[in-house]
């Protein structure tokens, strides 16, 4: 049986293949929902931003159905919400996502998870993807029952995973989720 | 359509990825995580991932040789490049997004900040995409890619290669990765290549020259499959 093609890095020069700038904003074919943006920086062990990283989102729409057909729970699907986005981090290290906040629903096992959007993160330097969860500090009950939070004993480790809504200008839900790559305050990334 | 957890994503295979921490690799000494990346059972969140069979990447875009058709013509060796995506059972991936980037001839990137002392071509960008088709085939057409210096560490030069970007049918099958060329004598100082352990996994990255696959007069052909992790014991439909 053939074993999977090995990764390698993204290099400093990806843009010319996959920056979309468009696909940064997941509800621009008018998905519904509570719409919001989660923004933040990519820092490095230096604490310094990374201004070379690729972002992708990947999360339910708002009944927390995912647009892919082996969802194949019943659930009402938004049709106008893929729940794919990607953007590539600015000189500063910044990065924005529009996306509207996912819903939830059983797994096919009857477990439930906390709203979350999934994350992977390429940069120079990374010879393979990073992973890791977003969750939403104004959802408690939800995150304390969700099986990845609960099996995080340190609950600073736990705390990396959970955007926290700052003020917004534009009457936006905004949350503010920081990604650390190595030292103080390193992000829980996952062995997917 | 597969029933979900069906499809399966087994772990790591040993030896076949590279590690995050790679100091030959300068790059990864202040990127790479400390901690061991947390295990966890996948769920639907896993085990889905974004389809584009509809159309919603755009139009195809194979032909890295011309800016559009009609445009005056990129300088450099003209290559086919093509292969298959399938998974760990052999099995072809349609309709996955394939996304290529590269340096032009003279090994320069069309990027801002691409500093490398050597021409940009006014008539390539070198950035491509296509959705593989029902048997997992995808296929450019473009020049092959100059190698280039970079300051890892002292006359250092990256191996000649084309940057992949592969989706593959779950958020957990996601590869950005690269491909290389046969006969490269850089390859056996590359600090990215050889930062996949097993030798045997590490020679999958390089495409090989066929000849059946050049066209006469034209231009040369590469043949370089793509496995994509998981399993799935029914085939795929519909993606």
């Amino acid at each position: 049986m053939p074993i999977p093609t090995g990764s390698q890095t993204i290099g400093p020069f990806f843009r010319v293949g996959v920056d979309r700038p468009a696909w940064s904003d997941l509800t621009r074919e008018g998905a519904s929902g509570t719409a919001i943006r989660i923004e933040g920086t990519v820092f490095d062990g230096d604490g310094a931003p990374v201004p070379d990283a690729m972002l992708e989102l990947w999360q339910a729409d708002a009944n927390g159905h995912y647009a892919d057909l082996d969802d194949n729970r019943p659930l009402p699907a938004d049709a106008h919400f893929r729940g794919f986005g990607r953007v590539c981090t600015d000189d500063a290290g910044q990065y924005a996502f529009r996306t509207v906040l996912p819903g939830t629903a059983p797994e096919p096992d009857g477990t439930t998870q906390a709203p979350h959007a999934n994350l992977t993160i390429f940069a120079r330097g990374l010879l393979k993807r990073l992973a890791t969860r977003i969750y939403f500090a104004d959802q408690p009950s939800a995150n304390a029952h969700d099986p990845l939070l609960r099996s995080i004993a340190d609950e600073r480790v736990r705390g990396t995973l959970i955007a926290q809504p700052v003020a917004s200008a534009d009457g936006l839900a905004v949350y503010r989720f920081d990604i650390v790559l190595q030292g103080k305050g390193e992000t829980a990334f996952l062995a997917v | 359509m597969i029933a979900p957890g069906r499809r399966r994503f087994g772990p790591e295979i040993p030896g076949t990825q590279p590690p995050y921490d790679w100091p030959a690799y300068v790059s990864t000494i202040k990127r790479h995580p400390t901690r061991e990346p947390l295990a966890l059972a996948h769920t639907l969140s896993e085990l889905t991932g974004p389809m584009f069979a509809d159309g919603w990447a755009g139009v195809d875009q194979v032909d890295l040789t011309r800016l559009r058709p009609g445009a005056p013509e990129a300088i450099g060796q003209r290559i086919i490049v093509t292969g298959r995506v399938v998974d760990e059972d052999g099995r072809p991936l349609r309709n996955t997004l394939v996304e290529i980037w590269q340096a032009n001839a003279a090994g320069r990137y069309y990027h801002r900040d691409d500093q490398h002392d050597a021409p940009l071509d006014p008539n390539f960008t070198g950035g491509g995409h296509v959705l593989t088709d029902d048997e997992g085939r995808w296929r450019f057409l473009t020049i092959r890619p100059g190698a280039y210096p970079w300051r890892n560490t002292y006359n250092a030069w990256r191996a000649a290669h084309i940057h992949f970007s592969v989706f593959g049918p779950a958020f957990a099958s996601r590869l950005i990765t690269q491909m290389y060329f046969q006969g490269d004598p850089l390859l056996e100082t590359d600090p990215v290549y050889h930062a996949i352990p097993e030798v045997s996994a590490r020679e999958r990255l390089i495409s090989t020259y066929d000849a059946d696959l050049s066209e006469a007069e034209f231009a040369l052909g590469y043949r370089w499959d793509i496995v994509m992790r998981g399993r799935s014991e029914t085939p795929m439909e519909g993606r």
